[in-house]
């Protein structure tokens, strides 16, 4: 990169894509991003199931009716089904030493993980629109 | 010449982990645990999709002993993730890294975790009036 071009680029772009891996901070930014969204709503779902344990099934298809619950739930449900696939694609990497075991767990950890969400998902709107 | 036979550090069979070294790995075995879970929350919503029968089947077991030990279980793992995954994040931006400082936050995140676990089961035991 000559001298001219560094005037028009951040120190960011330099650094990016570098370390052995060339690649991770998108990784672990999601895996950050997701952990803090979770707080609040990890603490709203244990009080609503303290509320509703024992609960009817009619008085828990309306609970989860109501638009509220439903858009809580579903957010919910994709940050945790991204934070899982992330964060067990890092304990897959760091102990499975056979490449092509390795591959074929990787894959099936995103296809797994994107599968329930999107069961869970459709779940929350069957009970939502009244199914 | 044959090789020098040094031994092999670390040695995770003779080597007594210290605390911050088990609370590490604990955060990993919780968060797999809470990832294996998630196929049980997806049963409890898909049950909850097919009909009374299924939703019945369900909350009976989550409401039978055994149900309620895995729920206890689940409740604190979650609190344990959570509390340490917090500490984590003091350790990205670069603080309470040092022996001492790290070392005491071990207590901060396990008394975190037992904390709100027992809250939240004594709450969901005494029923909530909030």
């Amino acid at each position: 990169m000559s001298k001219k071009d560094n005037l028009y680029v951040a120190p960011l772009k330099k650094a990016k894509g570098l370390g052995s891996a060339h690649e991770g901070t998108e990784h672990w930014m999601m895996q950050k991003i997701t952990a803090i969204l979770q707080i609040p709503l990890i603490i709203w779902l244990i009080y609503s199931i303290i509320k509703l344990q024992g609960t009817s099934y009619a008085e828990f298809n309306n609970w989860l009716a109501q638009p509220i619950n439903a858009i809580l739930m579903i957010i919910l449900v994709c940050s945790v089904m991204l934070h899982a696939k992330l964060g067990t694609q890092v304990v897959v990497e760091d102990y499975i030493s056979n490449k092509k075991l390795k591959m074929v767990k990787l894959i099936c950890h995103k296809i797994l993980f994107f599968g329930m969400g999107v069961a869970i998902i459709f779940s929350i709107l069957k009970i939502a629109f009244g199914g | 010449m044959p090789p020098v036979q040094r031994p092999l550090s670390p040695h995770l069979q003779v080597y007594k982990l210290p605390l911050t070294a088990l609370m590490s790995i604990t955060h990993r075995i919780t968060g797999v645990s809470l990832a294996i879970g998630t196929l049980l929350v997806t049963a409890f919503f898909i049950a909850g999709a097919s009909g009374q029968e299924h939703y019945d089947f369900v909350m009976n077991l989550a409401t039978s002993i055994f149900g309620q030990i895995i729920l206890f279980l689940w409740s604190a793992a979650l609190y344990f993730h959570m509390c340490n995954g917090i500490r984590h994040m003091f350790f990205d931006m670069g603080k309470c890294l040092d022996k001492k400082t790290a070392m005491r936050s071990n207590y901060y995140v396990l008394a975190g975790a037992i904390a709100l676990t027992f809250a939240t089961w004594t709450c969901a035991i005494g029923g909530l009036h909030v």
